[in-house]
This record gives structure tokens, C-alpha cells and sequence, in this order.
């Protein structure tokens, strides 16, 4: 039997990409396997009674070197904020290739805490800062200082000791180009050399509240519960900077998705489903209810998706247990179509993520198929012709040309780029100055309008002579060709429409990092935890590949 | 050390501001960061343009011909995205020509990526500096000079057929010498060696 993969109309809706989940495509969890047979080790760690100072830890493959570097500030809580208009942190980072030297630790240490005002190397790969969780930091502290541990509760609730506000890669502020690191052996997909730093600081917050306890109380202080350790991650507070990416990078984004959806499509078509795997599954989806029950938020609009999802899960669970049977052909194909009827889209797509788990055979290939070489699509076909651009834009844009772009609800916002802080913002259109500076993020808009701008010229005109007079919609053009080839490239939704959630976007691209527990804080900026429940690094060697759903349990 | 990425988002901002569309920005930004990676000076030559591009009035070129000429320099930005996007016409043309050309260097990336979507390398002259355009993987040329070119008389462009740059004699010798590697082998050898072939008929 043959499943089709899901209609990238409905998949690309921003509120069902709002509802994506970490799954084994994950890219903290790919990680962790490609590194899970490096060395680990703490070369440096030179902090102060107050836990000030530096630190270096290293990831270690025959001659191959990552190091971590952090230095960790003082910081008075008045001058904490997770916002981008910060300009002090409490701890900042950088993953260095290879060794670094003294002469390199002297240049980060003059750098690395200045963040987007200081400057990298192409020797620097990655660049991030975090602030403590002062909830429980000093608790956790003063607890272990005490010679006892936290209460796990109260630990659990928050999730992580350091919440990052940026992680940086790519050539930003002088880091190493992407093409320094694309072909290396060891980088299997995107995002793995942000994931190592996240992953080192975690052991960085674990030795430096261990070690400021130390030396609080020598004689009676211990050091943070190993349990209590695996199941606290790097919290993240993440705004509207990460939105535009997947909109700049449609051939990327296809790859992501299109891996998911492969994924889906290969799980469907599996006739005879070993009740090894079904166990595999089903204990999954039970643990989850208990790591569901910790996602906190004050959001109401997250609130509502979170009951929903725990009660759609249930929902699912008492209809395996009582009314499924896997012995069956193709039972989760079966399965799928009965969460499209019975759930709503937030545990549609937890199931989705779910029914990865037993297939490590499906998913390992997907893995690699997450890159994207951009640069080969970038080229627009002006050999083509105007029927050839029309025909895509009807098959693959049907849903944005319903969208009636002369109505004020539909325009209503644009994205800029911040002078303040050279980040992505959204405003009112109306209200606000600065719209003729608009960004090309109106992607919906702009296709409507290259449709009608073509809707009287003739078929046979080439794409190269249209562009003449027409260059104004050139991007626009660009990505019509692009989307031929790559069907999940665009976001079928309006994004400058007044409903618009721009969090759904930071939730696309946070679920495929692996992270959970997304709490949005408004519409524009949420936090999340990463690494929560992931082996530490001197268990990598053999851990359980599900740890994501064994935290807290 | 600014990153290409750096380059390639500034140069796209910059090319927005200065008045192109949203489009051709993209387009600059990938140009100039090709030119940075080949070492030329792309982001010198760049910058002044922009200077001058305010009160200085240039030649937008719409259809290129075999010869262009204009008595106001052409724009190395709009002449070089029509020169892309026409590629596959103007490849049929043996030689291009380009009179009063404002900015030359700029000129180059877009040529050296319509070299690999056609597959075929391009000879440039710009004056007396001569390139080799290879299929975007790489530019050979005489000139290393860091300077601004400001403009140039004649620009010649050259479509070179994908052919030999040796003769058939240099190829002859070397094969034979390669030739050392094999091994002479017996009837038996010939029989099994290859692994099938031996019962094709079932």
C-alpha cells in the first residue's frame, strides 16, 4: 500500500506548524548520538568563591577538538534581562575549533562577553549568553550548601539553572562561515554545533552551582543530585529574530518537513507492526502524560493547547488500549486517520512524533537529508516561461490566492529590521512609521500580487524578459521555482495578516531543535527547555535514546 | 575578519537601500560574496559605486546585443542581472561587447555564475585585465590589483566551447603511462576475473 505524504496546504498552515513537537528527527537528539563516542573532559575551570571566572570543556574524536569556553560575570539583578537590548549577562559562551590558547582565551574574554558588539574569529563556530534562573539558582545553592538536596518539585518546575537568549552560528558577528564546517565528517545536519554549546553549558551550570555551594560551606556542602542533574535542561527565551529564518530559507525548511513527513508516510506503509514496537510506542505515549503534567505556562493561549493535548493523549491511549489492535495490517496508517477524525491538530502532531520512536531504520536516513545546499536553487530559471510560473503558482499557492490582500485585516503588519538592535520586529502598517522600509517576509502577498502582474501577459513570453520591467517581484519569482522542487518550502499562510500568531514560527523551528515546554510570554516571545532528561556527558557512551520522555518519570 | 555571511546580509540591505528591488539585492549579496571568496574586491569596488550611484547617472541595459554601447556608463548591477537572466539567448552570440562600462568588477560575478549555468567558460576583457571565468568554481585572471575601477572603455566577453586544452597526442602519452597500473592477465583470468558473463542465457 502506498500512503500519500499530507497535503503541504494543510501542513504548512501556520497553526498546524504551530503544533509541531521534538521528535527522533530532533536536532539535540541527533546530536547526541553523532557525539555520544567523543571524550568529554573539563580542562579549565578557574571561578571565584561567587562562581565568577572562566572555563573551558572539550569534545573529543581522535585529532578532532570542540572547546566551550564560558566566562561567567557578576551581575546584579537589575541589570538581568532576557530581552535582546541586553547588554550584560550573567554567563557568556562560545565553542572554539579545536584547543584554544591562552592568547585565544585572552581575545574571547575581551569579546565573548560583549556579544553582538564584540567580535569572533573563523576559529569561533558558535556564540551564546544566559542568565541564571534566579528562582531556583540561589536555592539550589543554598541547599546544597546546607548538605542537602533541592526539592525536586520545585527544581522540576522551572526545568533549568540557565536560560540562554541567543544562540549564534553562521558567520555571525565574524564566526566561522558555514562552508568552514558543511562537509565535515562529523556534522550530519543542521544546528549540531549549536546544539554542543547548549549541551556543554548544561555541565557549566551543574559544576558552577556545585562549586559556588563548595565553597560556601566546605565541610558540609555536596554536590547536586546526578537524577536531579539529568532532568534539568538550558532554558531558552527566544523572540521574533528567529521567525524570518524559515522564511529565508524555503529549501531548508522542505527538508525538515519533508523529513518528517517521509517519516510518517514510511510508518503508514509498514503492513505487519512488531509488538515490540507497538509496546515501544505505547509506552512512550503513556510516559508522556506525566512529562505533560510538568509543562507549566501562564499563557492561556498555551494553556488551553497544553489541556487539550493532555486530553486528546488520553483520549488516544484509552482507544489503544481498549479498541486497537496492532496485529492488524497497517495499523498505523489506521491509527493516523483516527487522530485526523478523533484530535486536534497539537496531539495529531505529538502522535506523529511519536510513532517515530520504535524506527530508528526509517529515521536515521532522514537524518541526513536536513541540509539543504541553498545556493543550487538560488539561480531563477529565466529559460522558463510565463505559463510555466503560472501553472506553479496555481498548483502550489491555491490557498494564498484566496486571500483578499485589499482588505486592512490582511496587510495589517509588516517586518522591519530594528535599528536599535538589527533584529526582526513586527509592527502595525497602519499605525506605525517605517513600512516602506519593509522587509520581504509578505511572501502570501507578494505571490498574489506576481499572479496578477502576470495574469495579462502573454504564456509564451520568457521568464528572462518578464523580469525586465518586473524586478520588484523577483524574490517572489525566485521562490515560485523553488517550490517546484520543494513542496513543504513555503508557509501557506499569511504572515502580516492581523490573526497572525508569530510564535507559531518559533515554535516550527524550536520543535525541530528538540526543544519543550514552549511558554509563550506573548504572541511575539516564548521560553522553552532543551536537554531536559539527556544523559550528562560521561553517560553518553550508552544511554536509552527515548531519554526525552523518561525525564521526570 | 567580517564573515561572507556578514557580507552577503549587509551587501543585500545596502542594495536595498541605495533603491534596487528586494530581488536584485539578493542577487548583489551573492555576487559580492563570490567575489570576496575569489579574493577580488568586491566590497571596495561596491561601495564607491554606491557613492556616486546617487548624483551619477547610469546606463540601464535591458535586451544586451552583441554590442552596447552608451554614452552614459552602463550599470554594472542591472547589466549584470539582464546578462544572467538572458544567459541562455546571449550564449549564442560568440562575442559581447560593451562600450563606456561603469564599475566593471561588479560586473564579474554575474558572469561567472552564468558560466556554470551554461557550462561553458567565459573569457572576459575589461581594457588590458583579462578572466577566466570557470563554471563558478574558481577565476583566473591577470590582474591582482585591489583598486577601484571606476569604469572601462571596452568590455569583450567571450563564450569558450567546452573542449580540450590539450592535443590528442598528450592525451595518447599519458594514458600509456597509466597503462603501468594494469595487470596482463591469463585465459583463466579472463574467464572468472570479471565475476559474470559466464552463463548469460538463463
Amino acid at each position: 500500500m502506498e500512503v500519500k505524504l499530507r497535503d503541504p496546504k494543510i501542513v504548512m498552515k501556520l497553526s498546524k506548524l504551530g503544533s509541531f513537537h521534538q521528535s527522533k528527527l530532533s536536532f539535540l537528539r541527533s546530536f547526541l548520538k553523532e557525539f555520544s563516542d567523543w571524550d568529554f573532559k573539563r580542562d579549565l575551570f578557574d571561578l571565584d568563591e561567587n562562581g565568577y571566572g572562566k572555563a573551558v570543556y572539550s569534545l573529543k574524536k581522535n585529532n578532532k577538538i570542540y572547546s566551550l569556553v564560558c566566562f561567567a560575570n557578576k551581575l546584579s539583578d537589575l541589570e538581568r534581562s532576557d530581552r535582546v537590548i541586553a547588554t550584560k549577562w550573567d554567563a557568556a559562551f562560545t565553542l572554539h575549533d579545536g584547543i584554544p590558547t591562552k592568547t585565544d582565551i585572552e581575545r574571547l574574554q575581551k569579546n565573548v562577553p560583549k556579544q553582538e558588539v564584540g567580535r569572533l574569529s573563523y576559529k569561533e563556530l558558535t556564540l551564546s549568553r544566559a542568565n541564571k534562573s534566579i528562582r531556583i539558582f540561589n536555592y539550589i545553592v543554598e541547599c546544597l550548601s546546607k548538605g542537602k538536596q533541592p526539592d525536586k518539585k520545585k527544581v522540576f518546575d522551572v526545568g533549568y539553572l540557565y536560560r540562554t537568549t541567543a544562540v549564534y552560528g553562521s558567520g555571525k558577528f565574524g564566526l566561522a562561515d558555514r562552508f568552514r564546517i558543511k562537509n565535515r565528517n562529523e556534522i550530519c545536519g543542521p544546528f549540531r554545533l549549536e546544539m554542543m554549546l547548549v549541551y556543554l553549558v548544561r555541565q557549566f551550570t551543574f559544576d558552577q552551582v556545585n562549586h559556588i555551594a563548595k565553597q560556601k560551606n566546605p565541610g558540609r556542602a555536596v554536590e547536586l543530585d546526578k537524577e536531579i542533574c539529568r532532568n534539568l535542561g538550558i532554558g531558552n527565551s527566544t523572540g521574533l529574530g528567529m521567525a524570518p529564518f524559515i522564511v529565508n530559507h524555503p529549501t531548508l525548511l522542505n527538508n525538515w518537513i519533508m523529513s518528517r513527513e517521509m517519516s510518517l508516510k514510511k510508518i503508514r506503509e509498514i503492513k505487519n507492526v512488531k509488538n515490540q514496537d507497538a509496546e515501544i510506542f505505547k509506552d512512550i505515549l503513556k510516559k508522556s502524560l506525566k512529562n505533560i503534567s510538568f509543562w507549566n505556562t501562564e499563557s492561556e493561549f498555551q494553556k488551553k493547547k497544553i489541556v487539550g493535548l493532555y486530553k486528546d493523549l488520553k483520549k488516544l491511549i484509552d482507544f489503544l488500549d481498549k479498541d486497537f489492535n496492532f496485529k492488524k495490517d497497517y495499523p498505523f496508517n489506521d491509527l493516523y486517520l483516527w487522530c485526523e477524525k478523533n484530535l486536534k491538530d497539537e496531539c495529531i502532531e505529538y502522535a506523529v512524533s511519536t510513532f517515530m520512536e520504535p524506527y530508528d531504520d526509517i529515521i536515521n536516513p532522514l537524518i541526513y537529508q536536513m541540509s539543504a545546499d541553498e545556493d543550487k536553487y538560488f539561480t531563477i530559471p529565466t529559460q522558463k516561461n510565463i505559463e510555466n510560473l503560472r501553472s506553479i503558482i496555481e498548483k502550489n499557492y491555491s490557498e494564498i490566492l484566496k486571500i483578499d490582500f485589499s482588505k486592512e485585516e490582511n496587510n495589517k503588519n509588516f517586518w522591519f529590521i530594528s535599528k536599535n538592535k538589527e533584529e526582526p520586529r513586527l509592527a502595525d502598517r497602519y499605525k506605525e512609521q517605517g513600512a516602506e522600509l519593509e522587509q520581504p517576509l509578505a511572501i502570501a502577498r507578494d505571490i498574489s500580487r506576481l499572479y496578477q502582474r502576470i495574469s495579462k501577459i502573454k504564456n509564451s513570453l520568457s521568464v528572462g524578459k518578464f523580469l525586465i520591467e518586473n524586478n520588484d517581484l523577483r524574490h517572489a519569482i525566485r521562490r515560485v521555482f523553488i517550490s517546484e522542487f520543494f513542496p513543504y518550502s513555503e508557509i501557506q499562510d499569511n504572515t502580516i495578516g492581523s490573526k497572525l500568531m508569530p510564535i507559531d514560527m518559533l515554535r516550527l523551528k524550536l520543535s525541530f531543535f528538540g526543544a519543550v515546554k514552549f511558554d509563550p510570554r506573548s504572541d511575539k516571545w516564548l521560553r522553552i527547555c532543551m536537554f531536559q532528561g539527556a544523559p550528562l556527558p560521561n553517560e553518553l557512551q550508552s544511554y536509552d535514546s527515548g531519554w526525552i520522555y523518561n525525564s521526570i518519570n | 575578519m567580517i564573515s561572507l555571511s556578514e557580507i552577503d546580509t549587509t551587501v543585500k540591505r545596502a542594495t536595498k537601500a541605495i533603491g534596487f528591488s528586494w530581488g536584485i539585492a539578493e542577487e548583489v549579496g551573492k555576487c559580492i560574496r563570490t567575489l570576496e571568496m575569489f579574493g577580488l574586491p568586491g566590497i571596495k569596488n561596491l561601495n564607491q559605486y554606491y557613492k556616486v550611484f546617487a548624483n551619477k547617472k547610469f546606463q540601464n541595459v535591458s535586451l544586451i546585443a552583441k554590442s552596447n554601447i552608451s554614452k552614459v556608463s552602463y550599470c554594472p548591477i542591472i547589466s549584470g542581472v539582464n546578462f544572467l537572466d538572458q544567459i541562455h539567448t546571449l550564449q549564442n552570440l560568440e562575442e559581447i561587447e560593451f562600450e563606456n562600462f561603469g564599475f566593471p568588477i561588479l560586473f564579474i560575478p554575474f558572469l561567472s555564475r552564468s558560466s556554470e549555468i551554461i557550462g561553458k567558460r567565459i573569457f572576459l576583457k575589461i581594457d588590458d585585465k583579462e578572466f577566466l571565468l570557470n563554471f563558478n568554481q574558481s577565476i583566473f585572471s591577470n590582474y591582482f590589483n585591489k583598486n577601484v575601477i571606476e569604469n572601462a572603455n571596452i568590455i569583450k566577453i567571450s563564450f569558450i566551447e567546452n573542449k580540450d586544452s590539450f592535443s590528442d597526442q598528450d592525451w595518447q602519452d599519458l594514458y600509456k603511462l597509466s597503462e603501468q597500473t594494469f595487470v596482463e592477465e591469463t585465459d583463466e583470468l579472463k574467464q572468472k576475473a570479471a565475476g559474470a558473463g559466464l552463463t548469460d542465457n538463463d
